[in-house]
């Protein structure tokens, strides 16, 4: 089992890294192409700012290359992002994988949404054992409203797409990372797909 | 799991179940030299000094988040931190917040790359307030707690430098509005004159500090009862409730405590 997490210098990766080590699964990081072809699963991580990360990406060709991948590949927060066609922060053009664009709550709540919140209409094996309306921790200032690729919703503001799908490409909003035992279940269901 | 009845229905017609974001609970630990001090009080550890230890006793009790506040002032500090932080990013699965010292982009990036999910700033940036700008363009307005310690003189809020030490003449909602302007992700507000007296947190300042800004507020100083937990929520419009000694000499069990809120309809993820 090779596990790569892709990295492109966007945000604290060291959490993912650790979370899989606790599964007892050493996860590679790495930005060599051949290395992210060649992995059995693919972690595509990020935290910060669309447009930074979306340029650090870019940089490293690894913009081309995600999208041609066909091993399981899990985006997590701004990696799920940068999945979708657009995103408001930063007026950025991303992959384009998910045909969705990334918006920004508004200031009818408080932004960002920060803390444990509860998934739900859950419909992929990337959930199987997690009970509807599990909490998750959520970190997050642009969200991607409901749409037909989604696989969990959440409620914030609106009831918007928490998780994606689209063939060998899953995204989540949440960090499984730091939702405790429910988040670790979660990967260990990305890496038993 | 799998719900085959909502799976088949074209996804228009999907229920729309809403769940809620919850308040979140925050045991601090005080860091000196890599160890826990200001003591505390568990059968059931091997070593009570030990942060790693006891950020995991929380974590399983059901804490939704930790802070460390590191009050070390050694030569090394930057070192010890960094190791500490890595240890407990290794061991826990739920977010924490590192804070104490920070006066720079380097300071962060050193503990963010060790796995701490956020880090709280306090002295350094009244000092200097561009660095809330600076630390949040480089790493985003999420990870980024501004503390604020401030006390009530003669009916006005007045901040504090130093962990309380050291006046200022900045108001505390004047400089709550600010920090958010600049890009602070969360504000962890500390009243001085609740902190140790375990008779409540200071709700109506808190409720006036929500009431002007928009985002997140950590409420810290004055937890002495489960009923001052409640009132820091549904009273104080806080987002999530921070203690110390309530927690560390078991006065209060973390279960018990969200489970009573639960009861009383606050969102708690139990």
């Amino acid at each position: 089992m090779k596990l790569v997490i892709i990295d492109y210098g966007a945000g604290n990766i060291k959490s993912i890294q650790f979370a899989f080590k606790r599964l007892g699964i050493d996860a590679v990081l790495t930005d060599n192409p051949e290395q992210i072809k060649n992995a059995d699963k693919v972690i595509f991580p990020g935290v910060g700012e669309a447009s930074t990360a979306m340029k650090m990406l870019k940089d490293s060709g690894i913009d081309l290359l995600i999208p041609t991948l066909k091993q399981p590949v899990l985006g997590i927060c701004l990696g799920m992002q940068l999945m979708c066609d657009y995103c408001e922060e930063g007026d950025t053009k991303t992959l384009g994988i998910f045909k969705v664009d990334v918006v920004r709550f508004s200031d009818a709540v408080k932004v960002p949404q920060i803390g444990w919140n509860q998934i739900s209409n859950l419909s992929s094996l990337l959930f199987k054992g997690i009970k509807e309306m599990e909490y998750q921790y959520f970190v997050h200032s642009y969200y991607v409203p409901r749409t037909s690729q989604e696989i969990a919703t959440c409620n914030y503001e609106k009831v918007y797409a928490a998780a994606l799908q689209q063939d060998n490409f899953y995204g989540l909003q949440f960090h499984p990372e730091k939702s405790g035992k429910a988040g670790e279940l979660i990967l260990k269901n990305f890496i038993n797909l | 799991m799998k719900n085959s009845t909502t799976d088949s229905l074209p996804f228009e017609k999907k229920p729309k179940t809403a769940g809620q974001l919850a308040k979140r609970i925050i045991p601090c630990l005080d860091i000196k030299n890599g160890r826990t001090v200001k003591g505390v009080n568990f059968v059931n550890l091997r070593d009570a000094g030990d942060p790693v230890e006891l950020a995991k006793l929380y974590s399983e009790q059901g804490a939704d988040e930790l802070v460390f506040l590191d009050i070390s002032a050694t030569e090394e500090r930057r070192k010890t931190l960094r190791d500490m932080v890595r240890s407990v990013a290794a061991t826990i699965n739920i977010p924490f917040t590192v804070g104490g010292g920070i006066s720079s982009i380097e300071d962060v990036d050193i503990l963010l790359k060790a796995g701490a999910d956020k880090v709280g700033v306090n002295s350094a940036a009244i000092k200097r307030p561009d660095l809330i700008n600076e630390l949040s363009q480089k790493f985003g307005c999420q990870c980024i707690v501004v503390a604020i310690d401030a006390k009530l003189l003669d009916g006005q809020w007045k901040v504090h430098l130093m962990g309380g030490k050291v006046p200022t003449e900045l108001d505390l909602f004047d400089w709550a509005q600010e920090v958010e302007k600049r890009g602070a992700g969360e504000i962890l507000f500390t009243s001085m004159n609740n902190d140790g007296t375990k008779n409540g947190f200071a709700n109506e300042a808190l409720s006036k500090m929500a009431s002007l800004i928009n985002i997140p507020i950590i409420a810290s100083g004055g937890a002495g009862t489960i009923q001052h937990f409640t009132d820091v929520f549904l009273k104080g419009k806080a987002d999530a409730a921070l203690a110390a000694s309530v927690f560390h000499f078991k006065e209060i069990g973390i279960s018990d405590l969200k489970q009573e809120l639960k009861n009383q309809g606050i969102p708690v993820r139990l």
